[in-house]
């Protein structure tokens, strides 16, 4: 772990929270993901963009582990969190999920009130030892979820009959609750409005401050828009990785230029 | 005007005003209104079987809920029951039915001379009025209360079949030819007796709460102990099935790996429930008595045997109602960091709750209604046992199930029988409709929770 901080210490300021090395994936006899090597940023938002099915969203899986419950999902090369397999066999997936977190495409809320939404997953995992400890949890994930203003008055009320956006506001403070270090986004932003969408991008920049965020997206607008790296997925490989200014303006691969300028996609 | 084709030299579509109709759209349209009269003469037929059905039942199975008792002061003289006169119980019990009769003949003979009503009938045929219950009845209310004896005392007793019939319109004096139980004299009696108020009919709640009576006593069996036969086996079969069932539905939708196993086992489960009901009669006849010597006719053995049979139907409406719990759920709950347990027990399963209701209820209502399982293991017959007072006695002792007893009745010659079995069959509805209620109204509680 530290002589890998300290190699990257040398190419970045930043440390490196995730490190993707020669990650391949295979649904039964398709290959989906082809020798991806990725490095993430802690305190930074890396945005995956690529066409549809190009693997994106399985790499985001990959991370913590969804893809396990697929049983024809196979995965091969190692993930590192904080320099740790987490395709280690010693490693449980339910106690990597509560350090990697995961926002869904589709808002899904628990069938529960929004209080019980929030408190499940500190529930669970024993993060507060009274009710008092958990009405601020509660609170505080709300809070920077914003969406404490629109729900504080109504927190029995059920989860579901919230709005597409404050349901999926809802989801990302759940997924904060359990604090966990890294969150995954999967087209968080994909089921709701343009106002519901830049709530959501400002809550993605001041989650920064506090977590890693990887968000799969589609909209290459939102991706310039809240991340610092980029990275371009075709057919299942890793085309381009870099910060996003230079994706944007300058990329090195010429089929990110024709993905950004609408030629291939 | 329907059925005309187009014409080759006439285009199919018609490009001209939107208020006339082209004559495809006209055919679309009789095709559909077909359709539908198709499936309101399907709906139509069913209701008119269902409104069939339901008034057979009805109008026959009415009878059964109410009987026809005679009234008649019976004289307990000491010098026939108690010739001691110590009143020592164990005297009183060496007295037989058979020494009950003579009262029972002076009572009637009296009560018929107090009326005068003129009648050539012997006392004998007079006390043939009665049911051959009589005689038991003032036995069992005598060696209850001894005190009593000396005293002349009221009492209800049933009529027998064929007075209850004629009062209920089953006999007539034509249909009593060559019937030796009962004679027009009798009859007649019996026309004075009802002009007197001694004989009537009343409800009779002896049939939902009584045990079953021999072939001579048809007004004198009910439904009561086979009921509670079948109680005790549905006490089995909850006990047993929803657990099983619900633990294995859970397994196999959420933990199994998909394998040729699991795909051996859903395809087998399937064909379980499709299996007649007769073969898992057999099964248990084979296993829990002849190998595991259960005993034979208990509810403890039919309560198996309808949980192997209600095993497949519970295992796949829960298994059904697991899979309509959306993907999204689970993922959101693993997301959070729950384990596969968790998000079974805390997200899954409720959600899926009413469907498992729905479903065990529903496997609950058909092996209540279930007879040929019961013919094989012997709880069909003629048991008369009294009602069990503990639970361990109901499951091991011998009983008959709601079904069976209607079958058995339905088998017997006497007349009296059969309505009795159609009276059967209306009680057996009438669970059986609660439960469904019941399962909708638990559904759309656990349904309404939001």
């Amino acid at each position: 772990m530290n002589t890998m901080n300290m190699l990257d210490k040398n190419l970045d300021t930043k440390t490196t929270k995730i490190a993707a090395r020669d990650v391949n994936v295979y649904y039964g006899d398709s290959h989906a993901i082809k020798d991806v090597n990725v490095e993430i940023d802690a305190n930074t938002v890396t945005a995956f963009i690529g066409p549809s099915g190009c693997g994106k969203s399985t790499f985001l899986r990959c991370i913590n582990r969804m893809n396990d419950t697929i049983d024809v999902c196979r995965v091969t090369g190692d993930i590192l969190l904080d320099g740790e397999d987490i395709y280690d066999k010693r490693v449980d997936p339910v106690q990597l999920r509560a350090r990697v977190g995961m926002v869904f495409q589709k808002p899904n809320p628990f069938p529960k009130s929004i209080y019980d939404n929030v408190a499940y997953g500190p529930r669970i995992h024993g993060l507060s030892r009274n009710k008092a400890e958990l009405d601020e949890i509660v609170e505080k994930s709300l809070r920077r979820a914003a969406i404490w203003e629109e729900v504080k008055d109504r927190l029995h009320a059920p989860g579901t009959g919230l709005s597409g956006g404050q349901q999926q506001r809802l989801c990302i403070a759940r997924a904060i609750a359990t604090e966990p270090e890294v969150l995954l986004m999967d087209e968080p932003c994909s089921a709701l409005d343009p106002i519901a969408t830049a709530q959501v991008e400002e809550l993605i920049d001041e989650l920064r401050a506090n977590y890693s965020v990887v968000i799969v997206t589609h909209s290459m607008q939102q991706a310039a828009r809240v991340s610092q790296k980029t990275a371009f997925f075709h057919l299942g490989n890793l085309v381009e990785f870099g910060p996003t200014g230079q994706i944007f303006t300058n990329p090195d691969d010429p089929r990110t230029e024709s993905y950004i300028t609408g030629r291939i996609g | 005007m329907t059925d005309f084709s187009p014409t080759p030299d006439q285009p199919a579509v018609a490009q001209n005003s939107l208020l006339t109709q082209s004559k495809r759209t006209i055919k679309r349209n009789s095709a559909e209104a077909r359709f539908k009269a198709y499936g309101i003469a399907a709906i139509g037929i069913g209701l008119v079987m269902l409104l069939v059905l339901v008034t057979t039942i009805f109008g026959r199975g009415t009878g059964a809920f109410q009987q026809t008792f005679i009234t008649v002061n019976v004289e307990l003289l000491e010098s026939k029951l108690d010739k001691n006169g110590e009143r020592n119980i164990e005297d009183i019990k060496r007295v037989t039915t058979f020494g009950y009769a003579p009262l029972i003949k002076s009572a009637m003979q009296t009560a018929v001379a107090d009326l005068g009503i003129e009648t050539s009938l012997k006392s004998k045929h007079m006390a043939g009025l009665l049911s051959k219950n009589a005689v038991a009845q003032l036995r069992a209310y005598v060696l209850a209360n001894p005190e009593k004896i000396g005293e002349t005392i009221e009492f209800r007793f049933l009529a027998q079949s064929r007075v209850d019939g004629y009062l209920k319109g089953r006999v007539s004096r034509d249909s009593i030819e060559n019937d030796k139980n009962i004679s027009p004299e009798q009859l007649d009696l019996v026309d004075a007796l009802v002009a007197a108020g001694v004989i009537e009919k009343t409800f009779n709640l002896d049939f939902i709460t009584g045990a079953d009576a021999s072939d001579q006593r048809p007004e004198a069996a009910g439904m009561g102990v086979s009921m509670l036969g079948s109680f005790f086996m549905m006490l089995v079969v909850l006990a047993l099935a929803l657990p099983i069932g619900v633990a294995a539905s859970i397994y196999l939708e959420e933990f199994a790996p998909k394998n040729w196993i699991t795909d051996v086992i859903e395809v087998n489960i399937a064909n379980l429930a499709a299996v007649p009901s007769i073969v898992y009669g057999i099964l248990g006849l084979a296993v829990f008595i002849n190998y595991m010597h259960l005993p034979m006719s208990a509810p403890l053995v039919g309560g198996l045997v309808l949980t192997l049979m209600t095993l497949p139907t519970i295992i796949i409406s829960t298994r059904a109602a697991l899979k309509a719990v959306p993907p999204s759920i689970r993922d959101a709950a693993l997301g959070v960091g729950a384990s596969k347990m968790q998000s079974v027990f805390h997200h899954v399963l409720p959600l899926a709750a009413p469907g498992i209701l729905t479903g065990t209820i529903i496997g609950l209502a058909q092996a209540l209604g279930e007879t040929a399982p019961l013919l094989l293991i012997g709880m069909v017959g003629f048991i008369a046992s009294n009602a069990p007072s503990t639970i361990g006695e109901g499951l091991l002792s011998p009983n008959s199930a709601m079904p069976a007893q209607i079958y058995e009745w339905a088998k017997r010659a006497d007349p009296a029988f059969y309505e009795r079995a159609w009276g059967g069959i209306i009680v057996l509805l009438i669970f059986l409709v609660t439960m469904n209620t019941v399962a909708v109204i638990l559904r759309r509680r656990f349904e309404r929770r939001w």
